[in-house]
C-alpha cells in the first residue's frame, strides 16, 4: 500500500502513523456531554468501505493526511493535506 | 454417529464408507427462539451450549458464508490462560478449564494438545512484568513457572539465546497452554449443535434486523425473513456492519492480522513461544507446518490479506528469535478481520433493544477464548442475567468509564491495542 502525499508523492505505507477514522477535526466542546464525548472516542466509524482517515508522515514530511481509502480493497481514493482541510 | 476407536478401526478395514456428514442441513424454519448472527467459532459453541447446558434446542445459526470461514479457521491454533486483570482472568481460566474436557464433550478429536508456553523474557523489567504475571495467574489456581536461561535452554535448544539485541534471559512457562486444530472446534461444536437440534444455516446472509417498540422481533435474510424471540450478534470482525442493522454503532473497528505457515519440517519446536520484543509467535503443527504470526497490521481493513510491510517485520523476527527458519519456505499466509475494542478486552452483553445480545471485541485474542464465550454467551441468552466470569465485560463501560479492561495499560481508545 502507498499513500500519495501532497508533498512527498506515492510513499511506503512503512512511513506512514495511523490514527484511524478522522473525527479529530470534529473534537467536542468540553461541556458538550457524555454522549457526544463517547461517541468521539470508542464509536468511530467502522465502514466497510470507503472510511476518512488521518494518517502522519511520520518518516516523511512530517504532514497529517485526510487519506479516503477503501477498507476492502485498500484502494486509496485521495489524500489531502490537514491543514488545508481544517482551514 | 458416535466416533470412537473401534469405530475408527472398522472404518479404516472396510473402506471408510461408513462415514455421514457430520452436520444436518436444514432449510430455514419461519421462526426460532433463538438466532445466532455468525457461523463461527463462537456462534458455534453458542449454539452447543444452548442445547447441551441449557436445553434449547429451537435454535438457529445463520452464517452468510460457510461455517468456520473466518477467523477459527485464520488464527495460530494458541490456546493459554495468562491474563491478569480481574475479569479476564476468570473468563480465560474458566475457558481452559472447558478446553482440558472438550474433546469428551463434543466427542470429537480436536487435537488440543497442553505442549505448554514460554514468553521469553529480555530484560530485567520483562521478567519482573513476567513474574507479576506469573503470580497473578497461580494466584487464579492456574500454572505459571519462571524458567532461567538454562532452563529455556533445555526446552528450546534451537533459538539464539545470544542474538545482540534482545538476548534471552529466561521466559514464563505455562505448561497447560498449548494449541488446537482450529478447524476441528469448528467442526465438532457444528457438529454437536446439530446432533443436538440445532438449525446451522449457511449461505444464508442476514440483510436486516427487525425491531419493533424496542424489541426485536427476527431477522431478514437473503433466504427470507426469519422470526425470533432473541437474537445474538456474534459476527466478529463483522459485528459494526451486523449491529448497524439494528441502528447501533458498536466501539468496535475491524483490523487485519496476518498468519503464516511453512512448508512442513521434521519436530525440531515442542512448544509455543512468545518473542514479545519482535511481537511474534510461533509453534509447529502435528503436521510439521511452523505456525507464526506478529502484529496487526495497523489500519481499519476488512481485506482477509494484508501488505508485505508486515510480512518483512514477521520474517526479521522468525530469523532474529531461530535463524535456521530462514531456510524454511512459507507455504501460505492469509489474513483475518479482528474486532479491536478500544481497552483490548472483549463485550458481552444486552442491548438496549429487547432480545438483542451482543458478543463481539475479542481482539486477536478469540480462539482461545471459543469454548467460554460460546458457555457464557449461552448463559446470558438462556438466563438475561450475565455468567459470573463475564459480569465486567458491559458494553456501556467505555461511555461510562467504570470498569476498563486495560490489559496492557496503554488506554482505552482505539488503535491502543
Amino acid at each position: 500500500m502507498r499513500l500519495p502525499c501532497p508533498i512527498c508523492g506515492a510513499r511506503d505505507v512503512r512511513e506512514f502513523y495511523y490514527q484511524g477514522a478522522a473525527v479529530m477535526l470534529d473534537r467536542p466542546a468540553p461541556d458538550a456531554g457524555v454522549e457526544a464525548w463517547d461517541h468521539y472516542l470508542h464509536l468511530r466509524e467502522n465502514p466497510a468501505g470507503d472510511l476518512e482517515e488521518f494518517w502522519s508522515h511520520d518518516a516523511g514530511c512530517g504532514a497529517w493526511l485526510k487519506v479516503v481509502r477503501n477498507t476492502v480493497t485498500h484502494e486509496v481514493k485521495s489524500a489531502e493535506l490537514t491543514a488545508e482541510v481544517a482551514r | 454417529m458416535r466416533f470412537s476407536g473401534l469405530k475408527v478401526l472398522k472404518e479404516g478395514l472396510t473402506g471408510n464408507k461408513g462415514w455421514g456428514p457430520h452436520w444436518r442441513s436444514p432449510e430455514p424454519k419461519s421462526e426460532y427462539d433463538i438466532i445466532l448472527i455468525g457461523g463461527g467459532g463462537h456462534g458455534l459453541a453458542t449454539a452447543h451450549y444452548l442445547a447441551k447446558v441449557h436445553g434449547l434446542r429451537n435454535v438457529a445459526v445463520l452464517e452468510k458464508g460457510y461455517l468456520g470461514g473466518g477467523n477459527v479457521g485464520r488464527n495460530t491454533t494458541i490456546v493459554r490462560a495468562n491474563y491478569m486483570l480481574p475479569g479476564n482472568s476468570e473468563f480465560y481460566s474458566h475457558s481452559l478449564k472447558l478446553w482440558e474436557g472438550l474433546e469428551e464433550d463434543l466427542n470429537y478429536n480436536v487435537m488440543h494438545s497442553q505442549r505448554g508456553i514460554i514468553n521469553l523474557v529480555h530484560s530485567d523489567g520483562q521478567r519482573d512484568a513476567f513474574v507479576r504475571r506469573g503470580n497473578m495467574m497461580m494466584g487464579r489456581g492456574d500454572d505459571a513457572e519462571m524458567l532461567d536461561t538454562n532452563g529455556v535452554r533445555k526446552l528450546l535448544p534451537m533459538i539464539d539465546f545470544d542474538q545482540t539485541r534482545f538476548p534471552i534471559y529466561g521466559g514464563l512457562y505455562h505448561r497447560r497452554g498449548g494449541t488446537a486444530r482450529h478447524d476441528a472446534v469448528a467442526w465438532g461444536f457444528a457438529r454437536s449443535a446439530s446432533d443436538h437440534g440445532v438449525d446451522l444455516i449457511q449461505q444464508c446472509e442476514v440483510t436486516g434486523i427487525d425491531v419493533e417498540g424496542g424489541v426485536v422481533k427476527g431477522v431478514q435474510t437473503t433466504r427470507g425473513p426469519i422470526r425470533a424471540k432473541k437474537v445474538g450478534m456474534v459476527a466478529a470482525g463483522r459485528s459494526s456492519q451486523v449491529a448497524a442493522m439494528a441502528g447501533m454503532r458498536l466501539p468496535i473497528e475491524s483490523h487485519v492480522l496476518q498468519a503464516f505457515v511453512t512448508e512442513g519440517l521434521k519436530p525440531c519446536l515442542d512448544h509455543v513461544v512468545t518473542y514479545g520484543m519482535g511481537h511474534f509467535y510461533i509453534s509447529q503443527s502435528d503436521k510439521g507446518g511452523l505456525v507464526f504470526g506478529g502484529d496487526l497490521d495497523m489500519y481499519s481493513s476488512y481485506a482477509a490479506r494484508g501488505n508485505l510491510p508486515l510480512v518483512e517485520h514477521v520474517a526479521e523476527a522468525a530469523i532474529t528469535l531461530m535463524p535456521q527458519i530462514g531456510k524454511a519456505r512459507v507455504l501460505r499466509n492469509w489474513g483475518g478481520i479482528m474486532d479491536m475494542s478500544p481497552d483490548g478486552s472483549f463485550i458481552m452483553d444486552k442491548t438496549d433493544i429487547e432480545g438483542l445480545y451482543v458478543n463481539t471485541g475479542w481482539c486477536y485474542g478469540g480462539f482461545k477464548a471459543t469454548p467460554a464465550s460460546g458457555h457464557t454467551f449461552a448463559h446470558l441468552l438462556a438466563t438475561g442475567t450475565p455468567h459470573p466470569t463475564t459480569v465486567r465485560h458491559r458494553l456501556d463501560r467505555f461511555r461510562t468509564g467504570a470498569g476498563i479492561m486495560d490489559e496492557e495499560s496503554t488506554g482505552s481508545q482505539h488503535n491502543l491495542h
